[in-house]
């Protein structure tokens, strides 16, 4: 009985530091963010400017906004033809064999890779690759950010759908069979409705991922601080702009550089409702 | 598990043990001496602390946090000394606590690099500077820059202008330079560590701006010239105030210092009117209190942070600087820097004689 207080009262004050470490996290960004919101009041989140000039000073988070999304958005809807195609072959169609096994292990090892090797790896193979397909001039933007996003997402869309696709229930698929149904039939009518929500939950997992992501993006974007003109043009996304412009920032600056991180978090906060909403409706 | 739980004790125990001791000790034996700010000056700086440490046993660290860092830590009062490559405006200079004192350490400068293959030679002029950084002119083989390269061929490649995605002394000195040679720049951009660019892509710090610039053909940016120097990257001639192209050396970076330079040492040195100066180049300085006692510093850790920057300012020190790639400080620059030194004082009595 002792013993089970004890663990009860661990658990508890654990929990209650992990919440009040998001709930300080939050605190601290208004906090900071406060300045920032006093000038320019809701339209920080509309303006298309940012001119961090002395004297001049002007800000707006709408190109970042606009970047984050795109880049994020861009890369979900080129991963998922491929992370869709490599969890039916893995948790279906050649499910328990070795094939799948390594390939299996091969998209998780991808999750291993640290980001600013896909930066490096972006900016030396894919950037000069998608200059030599005359695709763009310098190779630096919206495409390239969001095609290596892509590649890095895959692995978390991936490996939870795999499991997803492994738990419908083989009496499920065996009835399907037995009653003539094809392969494809017994994907698109027993194997995606049962395992649609967890699906779905693990695109919205890879989606918050991209969001955030920053070195890799920061290397290949081109850090322009515009509004995206096209698929092809440089941009700018929330992450990269925190990043790049830290360490020299102060006053407004400052402020206005917390108020976009706490717009991320906003974002992200979004984005994780969304999923789970859509979860809910689904299952 | 009991067991378990004594070793546990005993090993957190005997490290605190360890820790407290080699604390006393170095406390009572040694001052350290705190700085950070600006990356633009690092290379000097890494080099001379190490040098210092060696001969005097005095122990340094640095940071290199950015000069806008370096200015905030001076402000929160808990480096000994800030670097800034863009000195502190009145306004900054009101806001410190107590009043704060620049002394330059050495000379930089912004190098145009370049990447056109074959191509070792360009001249750029100051309009043609506006130009391409303005977005106007965007291609190599533009008439403009044939009439000011005759003997150059230069290619049909779309010009890629790269620069700086960090907020950056390098961009402030670049930034400062434009503003006075182009009034449409000076009214468009202006004068800042970081601007709203009209035209080009951002990459972080010189080894970004410069590996974009060499993966990209046709690229062109402005690079901290430590580094261009140091990573043999071709950088282009710039037309400074009497006309002349002149090449960027420590020899022509050096000429940009001949002129006036006043008593607090607060000058940007850029477009020169030396016939013989590179026009972008400009000190890099350490920033500190000129009343010492505070945040209860003792009087030692004064004295030698004291002692220390006069070093800095030496012959000694600036022979490191010239083998990195600075300019050393002109006779001027010293002479006011050594005044300015022993103005310093703790609790009102001055540190130097």
């Amino acid at each position: 009985m002792n013993s089970e207080k004890i663990t009860k009262f661990i658990l508890f004050a654990v929990s209650l530091i992990i919440l009040m470490i998001s709930a300080g996290i939050v605190l601290s960004l208004i906090d900071g963010a406060m300045p920032t919101f006093k000038e320019y009041g809701l339209s920080f989140i509309f303006s298309p400017d940012w001119n961090p000039t002395e004297g001049r000073e002007s800000y707006g988070a709408l190109p970042f906004i606009a970047g984050t999304l795109i880049t994020s958005l861009l890369a979900l809807l080129i991963c998922l033809p491929l992370s869709f195609s490599t969890s039916l072959f893995i948790a279906e169609y050649y499910h328990k064999t070795k094939v799948a096994s390594i390939l299996g292990s091969m998209v998780d090892l991808l999750a291993g890779i640290p980001s600013i090797v896909y930066g490096l790896w972006g900016f030396y193979t894919l950037r000069p690759l998608i200059i030599s397909l005359g695709l763009s001039d310098q190779g630096f933007g919206v495409f390239t950010s969001s095609l290596i996003l892509a590649i890095m997402i895959i692995p978390y869309a991936t490996s939870l759908s795999n499991e997803i696709i492994t738990m419908v229930p083989t009496e499920l698929k065996e009835a399907a069979y037995s009653l003539g149904a094809t392969r494809l039939e017994v994907i698109s009518n027993v194997i995606i409705p049962n395992a649609r929500s967890g699906i779905v939950a693990s695109y919205i997992l890879a989606l918050g991922r991209a969001l955030g992501e920053t070195m890799a993006v920061t290397m290949l974007i081109g850090n322009a601080n515009i509004i995206p003109k096209g698929l092809f043009s440089t941009g700018n996304t929330m992450a990269s702009l925190i990043a790049n412009q830290f360490g020299e920032a102060q006053g407004l600056k400052l402020s206005s550089l917390i108020a976009i991180g706490l717009l991320l978090f906003v974002i992200t906060a979004i984005v994780n409702a969304m999923g789970k909403f859509i979860i809910k409706k689904l299952s | 598990m009991k067991k378990l739980i004594i070793l546990l004790l005993a090993v957190v125990l005997l490290a605190s043990c360890g820790n407290n001791q080699s604390k006393e000790d170095s406390s009572s034996k040694k001052v350290t001496l705190t700085a950070a700010g600006a990356t633009f000056p690092m290379p000097f700086y890494n080099l001379a602390f190490k040098k210092y440490t060696k001969e005097t046993g005095l122990l340094l660290t640095y940071g290199g946090i950015g000069s806008g860092g370096g200015i905030r830590s001076l402000k929160d009062q808990v480096v000994d000394f800030g670097a800034t490559d863009a000195f502190l405006s009145d306004e900054d200079l009101k806001e410190m606590t107590f009043n704060a004192i620049h002394i330059p350490t050495c000379i930089g400068a912004v190098v145009i690099a370049y990447n056109l293959p074959g191509i070792d030679e360009i001249k750029l002029s100051d309009q043609l500077l506006e130009d391409i950084f303005m977005g106007k002119v965007t291609n190599w083989n533009d008439s403009k820059i044939k009439k000011a390269n005759p003997d150059v061929e230069l290619p049909d490649t779309k010009i890629t202008v790269v620069h700086r995605s960090d907020g950056s002394g390098t961009t402030f000195i670049f930034s400062d330079y434009m503003s006075k040679i182009s009034t449409e720049w000076n009214e468009q951009v202006g004068r800042g560590k970081s601007l709203q660019w009209p035209t080009g892509l951002g990459a972080k710090g010189n080894p970004g701006v410069a590996g974009t610039i060499s993966q990209t053909e046709g690229a062109v940016g402005y690079i901290g010239s430590e580094y261009a120097f140091a990573q043999k990257i071709s950088y282009a001639l710039v037309q400074n105030q009497a006309g002349n192209y002149i090449k960027p050396t420590i020899e022509s970076i050096s000429a940009s210092a001949q002129g006036a330079i006043p008593a607090d040492t607060r000058v940007m040195l850029t477009n020169s009117s030396d016939p013989n100066a590179y026009p972008i180049s400009g000190f890099t300085w350490v920033i500190l209190y000129g009343e010492q006692a505070y945040n209860g510093r003792t009087k030692a850790q004064a004295t030698e942070t004291a002692k220390f920057l006069q070093w800095l300012i030496s012959p000694e020190a600036q022979s490191v600087a010239q083998s990195v790639n600075y300019a050393p400080l002109p006779a001027k620059a010293v002479e006011l820097s050594t005044e300015i030194l022993k103005s310093i004082t703790y609790e009102g009595q001055p540190l130097l004689n």
